[in-house]
């Protein structure tokens, strides 16, 4: 019954495919790419979601883009300065930019999104913009932004996806969840949206008054939904789409497609996320607020194992709190190899001997609902603990379910991954500062509190010097990483995949959620 | 009835087989801590290691557990779920279709609009709403198993209840004032029992097959191994690792056929009708 129901859902997606395949030939560049799940909006400035980015992010534009490195790169603004205390951020924006709809894009825009309307409606920029004390504009194309505190993150404030551009004259006084024009979304991108078959293809076209000379390559842009990932993988396997990106493609198939010459598969492009994955510890939890326990933890996980054997390489050993694709990473920090004895002497030393039938504690392990390997990482977790003496229960549940009992704290062990955000001011220091103990989700769930990394992270905010900054965050790293606040699994390596003939496609740390103005179809 | 056991299973080669089969199943899924090789969940070997290998008779899965370990224990899963969910299915089914049957009229009425609801809906995907919401457990399972099974045997029972009220024995038992509850239990039930039996037998299969369908879509107890949940392992790897899904899925085989064919014996024996009419 399973199987007829799974076989139906490839027959409607196959179906979806066969209509939309008709407009194939139409324009002379187009690129199509698998999206899933369908976006709920298009409107960047609302909505975070993964496929609101992606296509959302050939729309609208920030100021700034960030390179494979993290190091900024102009946008919509053309060039910055920061003032020597580190408070002071003059922006001198392109020319002749405009909105999609013809109305000049000008610093009044940028003075609206980032003072007015962002801090109300964007999950990121509700936290990070609340540094800006005062937001000047001199003229048309100069932005003057005081902060009230110098803040080292603030460019990366400032992205596509943190920060995006919104149309002042749509959109000022307006209801912004409820204004009518949330359903023709007017950016400066270099695509706008021509059409949107719910449920089956959304299709941008090029916008030919685009304020980069020559660009965008490509006449349109169809985003097929594929909602199976076995359909998915038939589509890019027989041309139906080029690109596929993220957990599209199941990892086991990957090496199907790394092996195939008429398609290249890349890591790049997902340094702004840099995903990671670990163990959240309730700390409030009996022994699991020991940090002998949570040691034993990382001495108990083969970390090598869950990246070979379970994500089939898309996956990385996590050394600690900073991803080794994210700037301010450091190396040098303790090691926990895969050492189960060594997990046995830790957790002898609490007190916590096994009892007859050869169990030390008894723990349960909240699963993730987000497909089939995020399950099989939870079972292999509870096989690797039950060896030294930890016996897990799985829990699983829907996703409302596990967000709901992260942010209310009710849960002992839960598997998470969390993006990164270009900064650790920005994605890191959110889940370990004491501050920010909050029934939130991606907040400091766990309720760690350590004053000296709440210490080094203050630093770091307001650092400007980028040698001292390296060390701030090396400290804090290896106070961290010696605490095991929580356990890291690994650093998820998305694989994005793509007919060769597809150029210029990951140029950017934001990968397929960038803009596609260099993305080109060679003949 | 007047056949001994033995003489019941060796009536037919069809029975002598289901009986045979489902026998063994059981002794598996008895001895399944002794027999078995590993741990279902135990990581013993290289993942992907095809059948036939080394310490490895059916391979092992994807992430290098012993999948003939994994079919001897979930053949306890598969089978206590059967058994469980068709007892109580039973139980519910007995208590509603004998209370309409017995009292008709407005009692009747209502018991059946009741039921009627619920074989309007489909049934799998009701089993599913209700373990998602229950939270996927042992007990969800068979909660919803059971839900999901009830109506039919409940009409059945209704129809012989209501067949056999107006019958002779049954007004003797009145005339002779005995209480309603008595005549039901004590008279009707004990007549109206034997085909209820075969269709529960049948309905034993189906709840394998639904425990199955609902572990392979993620949805059983993440504690337990089964057959189904194997097979929800192996579907994303089918075409690297064939054995992941097939040896689970002929396990499935096995056990539905067992059980069909000892149910079938069952009503061959029970109803003589039919005996006859296969002979003629």
């Amino acid at each position: 019954m399973g199987k007829r129901m799974f076989s139906a859902l490839v027959g409607v997606a196959l179906l979806a495919m066969s209509s939309s395949a008709s407009l194939a030939q139409a324009a002379d560049q187009r690129l199509s790419m698998a999206i899933n799940p369908e976006p709920a909006t298009l409107i960047l400035g609302l909505n975070l979601q993964a496929p609101t980015q992606t296509i959302g992010g050939k729309i609208y534009e920030g100021l700034i883009v960030f390179d494979k490195a993290l190091d900024p790169q102009p946008s919509l603004a053309e060039s910055w300065e920061i003032s020597a205390d580190g408070k002071t951020y003059t922006f001198n924006l392109q020319e002749n930019v405009k909105w999609h709809d013809g109305a000049p894009f000008s610093s009044a825009d940028v003075a609206f999104s980032l003072g007015t309307m962002l801090p109300q409606t964007h999950p990121i920029a509700r936290t990070t913009l609340a540094v800006i004390d005062t937001i000047e504009t001199p003229d048309d194309d100069t932005v003057v932004i005081t902060l009230k505190n110098p803040f080292n993150a603030f460019l990366t404030a400032l992205a596509m996806n943190t920060a995006p551009m919104m149309p002042k004259h749509i959109y000022e006084g307006t209801d912004y969840a409820a204004n009518p024009a949330n359903e023709t979304p007017i950016g400066t991108g270099p695509f706008k949206l021509k059409e949107w078959k719910k449920g089956e293809y959304i299709l941008l076209e090029r916008n030919s008054d685009y304020w980069q000379a020559d660009r965008p390559h490509l006449d349109e842009i169809l985003f097929r939904v594929i909602p199976d990932e076995a359909a998915r993988s038939i589509a890019l396997e027989n041309g139906d789409v080029q690109v596929t990106s993220f957990s599209d493609i199941e990892y086991v198939d990957v090496e199907r497609f790394r092996s195939n010459d008429n398609f290249e598969v890349t890591y790049e492009g997902y340094e702004f996320f840099s995903p990671l994955m670990w163990i959240e510890i309730n700390h409030r939890v009996g022994p699991l607020g020991d940090k002998r326990y949570r040691q034993a933890l990382m001495y108990a996980l083969d970390r090598n194992f869950i990246a070979d054997a379970i994500w089939f390489g898309s996956a990385k050993p996590a050394t600690g709190p900073i991803s080794s694709t994210m700037k301010y990473y450091s190396a040098d920090v303790p090691e926990y190899p895969y050492d189960p004895a060594k997990a046995e002497q830790l957790l002898d030393e609490m007190g916590l001997t096994p009892d007859a039938s050869g169990v030390r504690h008894r723990v349960k392990l909240l699963g993730l609902p987000y497909g089939t390997t995020f399950v099989r990482t939870g079972e292999y977790i509870k096989q690797a603990l039950s060896k030294v003496g930890i016996e897990v229960t799985l829990e699983s549940v829907d996703r409302g379910t596990w967000a709901q009992r992260v942010a209310a704290w009710d849960y002992e062990l839960t598997l998470d991954f969390v993006y990164q955000l270009g900064h650790p001011a920005i994605g890191i220091h959110r889940t370990y500062s004491s501050s920010n103990i909050r029934n939130v989700l991606f907040s400091n769930t766990m309720g760690y509190s350590n004053p000296e990394v709440d210490t080094l992270f203050d630093e770091a905010t307001v650092e400007t010097d980028q040698a001292r900054l390296q060390e701030t965050y090396t400290k804090a790293q290896q106070v961290l990483v010696d605490d095991v606040p929580l356990a890291w699994l690994i650093e998820i390596k998305f694989p994005t995949i793509h007919a060769k003939t597809v150029e210029g496609l990951v140029t950017t740390a934001h990968g397929v959620n960038g803009s596609f103005a260099d993305v080109q179809i060679a003949e | 009835m007047k056949h001994s056991p033995f003489g019941f299973v060796a009536s037919s080669s069809k029975t002598l087989a289901g009986t045979c089969l489902l026998a063994g199943l059981v002794v598996i899924a008895l001895a399944a801590p002794v027999i078995s090789p590993n741990d279902p969940w135990d990581m013993v070997g290289r993942p992907f290691t095809p059948p036939l290998s080394d310490g490895f008779l059916l391979g092992s899965d994807t992430l290098g557990r012993d999948i003939l370990s994994g079919i001897i224990h979930g053949s306890r899963v598969s089978l206590f779920v059967g058994l469980a969910a068709t007892v109580a299915a039973l139980a519910i089914g007995l208590v509603v279709g004998g209370v309409a049957g017995f009292f008709s009229g407005r009692v009747d009425n209502a018991l059946m609009r009741l039921t009627e609801i619920f074989q309007t809906i489909p049934s799998f995907v009701l089993a599913i709403m209700l373990v998602a919401v229950f939270q996927p457990s042992l007990a969800s399972t068979i909660t919803a198993i059971a839900v999901v099974s009830w109506p039919p045997i409940a009409r059945l029972a209704r129809a012989e209840f209501l067949a056999k009220r107006n019958l002779e024995y049954v007004s003797a038992a009145v005339s002779a004032g005995r209480p309603g509850w008595d005549i039901a239990l004590r008279e009707i039930l004990p007549n109206a029992l034997p085909p209820i039996i075969v269709m529960a037998s049948l309905g034993v299969a189906t709840a394998i097959l639904l425990e199955s369908a609902i572990s392979f879509l993620g949805l059983g107890d993440p504690n337990l191994a089964s057959w189904g949940y194997m097979i929800g392992v192996g579907r994303t790897v089918i075409r690297q690792a064939w054995w992941m899904s097939v040896f689970p899925g002929l396990a499935i085989m096995v056990a539905v056929l067992a059980i069909n064919l000892l149910g079938e014996g069952l009503n061959d024996a029970i109803s003589p009708s039919q005996r006859g009419g296969a002979k003629a």
